[in-house]
């Protein structure tokens, strides 16, 4: 792309998000910390990377970025409305140490749960949103976040509205055991259904997604896109590694190797990932057409 | 019954070599199994074994995952460990089923889906997905018998089922107890203390309602006397199938059973 142009669309992304940011999320996590790139090390002042999204100037890294400020960047400003706020579920394996473990997770990171659902409009078209946040147990999904994105997705079947989800997560919340994995059917028959009904599915892979994520609702996107460099894959790397006894090749179940061996349609950097949602909005018969 | 075993000892049991595999129950409750073979996409995964068969004398489709005995047949069938290949297979199998009305049958016996990277690059998320969804809204009947491991991700995407049937000794659980005490405390070796708290035993299963029925063995484990298993087996599935098809809707019951795993509060929008 241009340069210029490239240029002129960051500067109104960040124009769009500050306006948001302040008025419309009502709980904005802070990004995490940061002025060193955690990739390439490059210093750039905070008030540059949030103007650049949180994608590295130096070298294009995408910061993992909360939920609620992913959402201020994807949808309209005002649009956005939570649903299923502070839904919780109890500790049902009765796991020592869980709800302490929660308790200062919720402190840390003012999200109740690793997912936040939400109804708003992207390009003034209303859509049902969920957004997976990686601060919050390592975005986990336990019975608390396959309610609330199968919620989310019975939402959308009802009131007829596009799906778009946003993955990132370390898999199945270890503490919920079993009722982990069930949320794994729980949301791939919810989002299953939603198709079969006419549903549109927009899957967003972010960095990183992997297990009980990966192997339900994110991989069955009728459109399956990914940030630059994310980690998406059933298996952890690690696990692997040990499994094989050998090294990983480069690149290894990173978005683009995912595009190579055909599991997603295309790589969106985060600077367009609101314009690319808004014209597959628009493929698909809802939005306004184009001026020009 | 032996209620005096410890989670850890079921770990043990449901993992013996010389307990009762897929194949071998398809060989004592079946007649005239033909085996499908297959992806139709460029691969034949072996650690999932499916055909037709007669149940009772009639047609049904039956799949289960297929571990060794010996170290040679291990290597054969990967230890029970699906590519996303076999979770292809197994979706062409079910799609047929349905096609032809036919129930679906399935066995469940896997530490998990392979962890490779040639499984990576061949989609085994998107394959465990997309047999998960499938599944789930298959217009026939189907049951599933837990018979020995059920090994995450990969045994659910054999399991989503109308009724859910597990051994006495078997075990179904998010991950392996070595697996699960790696991630919480780094430490592979308190494997036996995650089997405890993981609420993975048949008993655990049943009381979650992640288990419909919990089908007795015989002392010491199913290995010990085979054929009162699989007449114990026989039982509880006939039964099992005939409710089902007695009750209608199978996918909408199918959906409305997992749709009710685990609660939450507040219980309102």
């Amino acid at each position: 792309m241009n340069p210029i142009f490239a240029n002129r669309r960051e500067r109104l992304m960040e124009m769009k998000v500050r306006r948001k940011g302040v008025e419309q999320p009502r709980r904005l996590v802070a990004p995490p910390v940061f002025d060193k790139c955690s990739r390439c090390g490059a210093v750039a002042a905070k008030a540059e990377l949030a103007r650049s999204l949180y994608v590295c100037p130096n070298c294009g890294y995408h910061h993992p970025i909360g939920a609620y400020l992913r959402l201020a960047m994807v949808l309209d400003a005002k649009s956005f409305r939570e649903l299923n706020e502070g839904m919780v579920a109890p500790n049902a394996l009765q796991f020592p140490g869980y709800e302490e473990k929660l308790e200062s997770a919720r402190d840390a990171t003012g999200l109740s749960e690793a997912v936040v659902t939400a109804r708003g409009r992207i390009g003034g078209v209303p859509v049902a949103a969920a957004v997976l946040d990686s601060h919050f147990f390592m975005g986990s999904m336990g019975v608390a976040v396959g309610e609330k994105i199968t919620r989310c997705v019975e939402y959308a079947q009802r009131h007829r509205l596009p799906l778009i989800i946003f993955s990132a997560s370390g898999g199945a919340r270890m503490q919920e055991g079993i009722l982990s994995l069930m949320q794994m059917a729980k949301t791939a028959a919810a989002v299953r259904r939603f198709q079969e009904a006419g549903g549109l599915y927009i899957s967003f892979f972010t960095h990183p997604t992997t297990g009980g994520v990966t192997a339900s609702f994110a991989s069955l996107g009728d459109i399956t896109l990914a940030e630059p460099g994310a980690l998406i894959g059933f298996a952890g790397p690690r696990v692997i590694q040990q499994t094989i006894g050998q090294t990983l090749p480069e690149g290894f179940q990173r978005a683009e190797y995912l595009v190579e061996h055909g599991f997603v349609d295309q790589i969106v950097p985060r600077t367009a990932m609101r314009e690319t949602l808004i014209r597959l909005l628009r493929l698909h018969g809802k939005g306004e057409l184009p001026r020009e | 019954m032996s209620d005096q075993l410890t989670a850890a000892q079921r770990v043990a049991l449901s993992r013996q070599t010389t307990r009762p595999g897929t194949a071998d129950y398809i060989a004592a409750l079946f007649t005239d199994f033909f085996q499908q073979r297959g992806d139709r996409q460029g691969r034949e995964d072996p650690s999932i074994l499916g055909g037709i068969a007669l149940y009772h004398g009639r047609p049904v489709t039956v799949i289960g995952h297929r571990k060794g005995r010996t170290l040679e047949e291990n290597l054969t069938y990967n230890f029970g460990m699906p590519g996303p290949e076999g979770y292809r297979k197994a979706i062409r199998l079910m799609e047929q089923a349905e096609k032809f009305r036919r129930p679906v049958i399935t066995f469940v016996d896997t530490p998990g889906a392979y962890p490779g990277l040639e499984a990576e690059a061949h989609g085994q998320g998107e394959a465990i997905a997309s047999a998960i969804a499938r599944m789930s809204t298959l217009n026939v009947p189907v049951v599933t018998v837990v018979i020995g491991e059920g090994g995450s991700g990969g045994a659910l995407a054999l399991a989503v089922a109308n009724r859910v049937l597990i051994l006495e000794n078997a075990v179904y659980s998010i991950l392996s107890p070595e697996g699960f005490a790696s991630i919480l405390w780094k430490d592979a070796g308190r494997s036996g203390e995650a089997a405890e708290l993981m609420k993975l035993t048949a008993a655990d299963l049943k009381e979650l309602g992640v288990a419909d029925q919990v089908i007795p063995e015989p002392a010491g484990g199913a290995q010990e006397d085979p054929q009162t298993v699989f007449d114990a087996v026989d039982a509880a599935l006939s039964a099992a199938l005939a409710q089902v098809a007695r009750e209608g809707d199978f996918a909408a019951r199918r959906w409305e059973k997992f749709r009710k795993m685990g609660t939450c509060a507040p219980e309102k929008e």
